[in-house]
């Protein structure tokens, strides 16, 4: 089952510099578990505890996983998985976040809310 | 329709059937057309808003400065109503952002502060906050975590809407402080409980994410994940492709933020057709093309020329 992949720029050192990398599984967290094993380390910059990290943001074919099954989400063949950063509000651009001692903090995170419709 | 004062018209803005890109007689698209207010955008909304109750608060008072991170609209909005009424204002703004957005900022009397490329509008908030803490007597009415903003779009955005199309059964706008989708998606849930809140991200070029590291981040305080029924990620060449739909099909000359939101409301309208399903979407035109000109979008031969010059640049 192939799935693409597409990896963020400050996540290509564990991917040689590939944009999209091909992994299976058949949800997301077993995606993730295949691509540690080609790609040692990238599986802890994305989820924490059984769960995506606060700041990562995770897309099957663009809807956010978070509104799905979170990384329990089930993916299909030729799925397209993408991984982004949180940005700030719809102009985000390069580099570096916002600093969080200054008070950016999310009080509503997007990783701390389910959605529990 | 007669106001008192420019101000005055803010709102009220016109909700259109997109009868040609619209899927079939049974789902149809329908247009916010936010351009309309007094300074273009949607966010004249908030401005005022925010200022008014800030005023009615005693935080802001005659001869006091207003200061505000933005990637435009905002301060665009914010000058105009702190002309009118008599407040000093400094916006503080990312140097990546159009050069229309300067000159309509400097019109209505803004100073601009520059934030670093890096970091876009994370950095924009950062630098504000840093200045604010410089000067205490200045007002920071603070967009992303100011519930006035999103108290606009309960009071107005929300009830507009429900007036003209209460068969209203999704609500689709971009995510940016994620005021519009908070406030006007409450309101509706409320007056319809079915009803389905869509959220249009943008999602840009790596040239533009480029280092952002993924343990620090941003999240609007005013985000409440529990309003949306789902958020989609929109790429640049999608959100490009339907702006010039838009135009060619429609007529309508849109930001490029507007043909995100689009994006996401065909892609539920194509999955309701696919359901049987009748819907009623509407999706927010956030504001009109005249600011995004110089991109060179509009008139681009071809799709991919027109992304090609979006490369590197904020959107949204």
């Amino acid at each position: 089952m192939a799935i693409q992949v597409r990896i963020p720029t400050i996540l290509r050192t564990y991917t040689d510099g590939e944009k999209t990398v091909e992994g299976s599984g058949a949800t997301i967290e077993e995606l993730f578990a295949d691509l540690e094993t080609r790609h040692g380390g990238i599986r802890e910059r994305l989820v924490d505890g059984g769960s995506l990290r606060r700041f990562v943001n995770v897309y099957l074919n663009d809807e956010d996983v978070r509104f799905l099954d979170g990384i329990s989400t089930k993916l299909s063949d030729g799925d397209t998985v993408t991984i982004l950063p949180a940005v700030a509000g719809g102009s985000a651009a390069a580099a570096r976040p916002a600093h969080r001692a200054s008070g950016t903090r999310g009080t509503h995170g997007m990783s701390s809310t389910r959605r529990t419709r | 329709m007669r106001y008192d004062n420019p101000l005055a018209a803010v709102g009220h803005t016109p909700l259109v059937l997109l009868p040609r890109l619209s899927p079939s007689a049974d789902v149809r698209v329908w247009a916010k057309l936010e351009d309309r207010n007094p300074t273009g955008s949607i966010k004249d909304r908030p401005a005022l808003h925010m200022i008014e109750q800030a005023e009615k608060d005693g935080v802001l008072t005659p001869g006091r400065t207003i200061l505000e991170p933005t990637s435009g609209n905002t301060g665009i909005s914010l000058a105009m109503a702190a002309r009118l009424k008599g407040y000093r204002i400094v916006c503080v703004m990312p140097e990546n952002t159009s050069e229309e957005r300067r000159q309509l900022l400097a019109m209505w009397g803004a100073e601009i502060i520059s934030s670093p490329a890096a970091g876009g509008s994370n950095t924009a908030v950062r630098v504000a906050k840093e200045i604010a803490a410089e000067n205490p007597d200045w007002v920071m009415l603070y967009q992303y975590g100011n519930a006035a903003n999103t108290g606009a779009h309960y009071a107005t955005t929300g009830p507009e809407i429900y007036e003209d199309l209460p068969s209203v059964t999704h609500f689709v706008a971009g995510l940016g402080t994620t005021g519009t989708l908070m406030g006007a998606g409450r309101y509706l849930r409320e007056r319809s409980p079915g009803v389905k809140i869509v959220a249009a991200e943008p999602r840009y070029d790596d040239l533009v994410y480029g280092l952002r590291n993924l343990d620090e981040g941003f999240v609007p305080e005013l985000y409440d994940a529990s309003v949306l029924t789902t958020r989609y990620s929109v790429g640049s060449e999608d959100a490009v492709v339907r702006t010039r739909e838009l135009l060619s099909e429609e007529g309508i000359f849109a930001g490029i933020s507007s043909g995100a939101a689009l994006h996401a409301a065909l892609g539920v309208g194509r999955r309701a057709v696919r359901e049987g399903e009748s819907a009623d979407i509407v999706f927010v035109v956030a504001d009109g093309g005249w600011k995004y000109l110089s991109t060179g979008i509009y008139t681009a031969a071809t799709t991919e020329e027109a992304v090609a010059a979006l490369q590197g640049q904020l959107w949204a």
